[in-house]
């Protein structure tokens, strides 16, 4: 069963998966960058999967490597929707 | 790292020889077994049934693993056993012949089988195992690949492949408490092993061959929380034959 993907939703999610991987919750921001979040690509890697499963949204490593920020993010994961 | 509650671990081939010996050792140190066949079904349920009469938990799966969709299936049905955080490559076929006349079918066939799949079933299994911040595969190479063996171009191949793989993989997961090592048989008393050329038997120090026990006590060992330091090493269970 799979999420209905609102601008919100899609954060909700982002931002639980990125505190699963240790991240602070008042540091995740539309303008915090992956470098200042330290996310890694492997953060990424799992990242993309938590949001195939949720949204059907299929990320490829390719597609996520020129990304600077969760906005880019977040913005990408609705754009495909 | 703790290994997660109720785990289970994967056997592929786990229906006989080193494969059963896997499944037996692995659920006497409390994994929950899911033991994949492809064609010996009879055998993966006797594994199973003996793993139930000591009291633990198994369960026999048949799956043809370089099919992608049941590689799939066999993945979430394991996964129904408990969290599956160990993974076992065991499955392997020969098909043997000299380099000049190794036909495509049998090359592709061992590089698929012995491989591809087990890239394809780590890659699966990878996705629990990060979330549980706890994961060993444990794939079983050969001492053929890293040694010549004249006849045996796809095996050594797929085998040396499978150090490879499992080295890389293993750097790009350990920052979450998942390993991958390879433990790499010499002559193993196995039926697939039944016909090999006899004279080895002089090469190897220990001047004997190996047993699938030998073998499944190194994957026992990598497969525990007491491993969890030991990451993309290669651990040949051989009686010197590499040395």
């Amino acid at each position: 069963m799979q999420d209905e993907m609102t601008d919100t939703t899609v954060t909700d999610v982002v931002t639980d998966a990125l505190v699963g991987f240790g991240c602070e919750r008042e540091e995740i921001t539309r303008a915090a960058t992956f470098e200042s979040l330290d996310i890694d690509s492997l953060d990424l890697a799992e990242l993309a999967q938590v949001i195939e499963e949720r949204f059907g949204v299929v990320l490829k490593g390719s597609d996520v490597v020129t990304l600077k920020t969760l906005g880019d993010l977040i913005d990408l994961i609705v754009a495909r929707a | 790292m703790t290994r997660p509650e109720n785990s289970c671990a994967l056997v592929t081939g786990g229906s006989r020889g080193i494969g059963a010996a896997v499944c037996e050792r692995l659920a006497a140190d409390g994994w929950r077994v899911a033991v994949n066949f492809r064609s010996g079904a009879e055998d993966a349920e006797r594994v199973a049934r003996a793993i139930v009469d000591c009291g633990g938990h198994a369960e026999p799966i048949g799956a043809d693993i370089c099919d992608p969709a049941a590689a799939g299936e066999l993945i979430e049905r394991a996964g129904r056993l408990g969290p599956v955080t160990c993974l076992v490559n065991n499955a392997g076929i020969r098909a043997d012949d000299l380099a000049l006349s190794l036909s495509e079918e049998d090359w592709s066939a061992v590089l698929e089988t012995n491989l591809s799949a087990a890239f394809r079933l780590t890659r699966l299994a990878l996705r629990g195992m990060l979330r549980a911040r706890f994961g060993r595969v444990v794939n079983i190479g050969s001492v053929i690949g890293p040694r010549a063996n004249a006849g045996q171009a796809n095996y050594a191949a797929a085998k040396a492949g499978l150090i490879a793989m499992g080295k890389t993989v293993a750097v790009e997961v350990a920052r979450r408490g998942v390993t991958v090592n390879t433990v790499a048989p010499g002559l193993i008393e196995t039926d697939m092993t039944r016909g090999l050329d006899g004279t080895l038997l002089g090469a190897i120090p220990a001047r004997r061959a190996g047993t699938p026990h030998d073998v499944a006590a190194c994957v026992a060992f990598l497969a525990s929380e007491a491993a969890g330091y030991v990451n993309a090493s290669t651990l040949f269970v051989d009686g010197g034959l590499s040395a």
